[in-house]
């Protein structure tokens, strides 16, 4: 006998994201996923990004890791609330891990929850674990063939952060095809040229980040 | 090795359906799988062995089926297959396009016993 079934594999997954959109929204609160390779400076962009922003809006982070908490300390330094998933080898979150660690956070005070994905340029793009956007990090030693290799990755971003690019000189690292690539496997996405080090580009990635905050912030009045 | 998560997904829905219908063993399961998606299907059916072990689909069949990547021109309407992940339209060069095949992870259907 053959039984028709024409079911979502991720639906469960994608049921729970829908969910914490929904509260989310209800309280304006932009959520952010924030992917890339182990070591490619998620952690480093966000400790600037609380650096710059924490004085205007109130934000909070859940840091994906595998066993440690490494990072959550260096995001506890910044002065904001910071909720630890260790995956225990797994390597992505899924929406029931992201609904566990809201249950630790005051919602009602926020503006704005990051949540650093486990380092990871494939599994983690699957899952949508309720946030309004992805934002992938490239760091420029990693390679320009990583958009074409993991184009799932960066066609899921919004926005695309080329970090590193104080280290353009010393690799051969090509921007022209980087860029000609990552804007055909993500024709809308905006691209930002930083370098968490010496802090160039990192304005207009906060001014990006910025509108879309208020972006949300204005749908979610409008809907009150 | 997300594919694990995936395999778990799939038992899941296999289970429900199979019960659902009164069927005792599941022999074959045919997945419909986007091409962009991060799946290894080799790595799904190790994965899916594994999980599937004790269960009902413990002898069930993978058939994947990888669904070719296919957007539409919001602005000139053209369905194109895309190729090298370009995602602009190959006719009119605009950036708005949809996809509407290639991101699926599905349980077409499933044959019991």
């Amino acid at each position: 006998m053959e039984i028709r079934v024409m079911a979502n594999i991720l639906e469960q997954n994608d049921r729970i994201a829908d969910e914490l959109k929904a509260a989310l929204g209800a309280q304006g609160i932009f959520a952010l996923n924030l992917l890339g390779s182990p070591g490619s400076g998620k952690t480093t962009l966000l400790e600037n990004t609380l650096a710059a922003l924490k004085d205007e809006m109130n934000i909070a982070v859940i840091e994906g890791d595998l066993f440690t908490s490494k990072d959550a300390e260096r995001i506890a330094r910044q002065g904001v609330p910071v909720i630890q998933i260790n995956t225990g080898g797994g390597c992505h979150l899924d929406a029931n891990m992201v609904r566990n660690a809201l249950a630790g956070l005051e919602l009602a005070a926020l503006d704005l929850i990051i949540i650093e994905n486990v380092g990871n340029l494939v599994c983690p793009a699957e899952f949508d674990i309720g946030e309004d956007c992805k934002v992938t990090v490239l760091s420029i030693t990693e390679g320009e063939d990583k958009p074409l290799k993991y184009p799932l990755v960066f066609k899921q971003a919004e926005a695309v952060i080329l970090n590193k690019v104080d280290l353009l000189p010393y690799t051969s690292f090509d921007m022209e095809a980087a860029c000609e690539d990552l804007s055909s496997i993500s024709p809308g996405a905006a691209l930002l040229l930083v370098s968490c080090r010496t802090g160039e580009g990192l304005l207009d990635w906060y001014s990006w980040l910025r509108q879309r905050i208020a972006q949300k912030k204005t749908r979610s009045q409008a809907d009150d | 090795m997300h594919e694990m998560a995936i395999a778990q997904g799939i038992l899941e829905i296999v289970a429900d359906a199979a019960a659902n219908n009164g069927a005792g063993k599941v022999s074959r399961i045919k997945l419909q799988i986007g091409q962009l998606t991060a799946i290894e299907p080799d790595a799904l059916r190790f994965c899916f062995a594994a999980m599937a072990a004790g269960t009902m689909a413990e002898r069930a069949e993978l058939e994947i089926e990888i669904m070719p990547l296919i957007c539409r021109c919001q602005d000139c309407s053209r369905s194109f297959a895309v190729e090298a992940f370009r995602l602009v339209c190959p006719d009119c060069g605009s950036h708005r396009t949809e996809i509407t095949s290639g991101r699926e992870l599905r349980v077409e259907h499933l044959e019991v016993e």
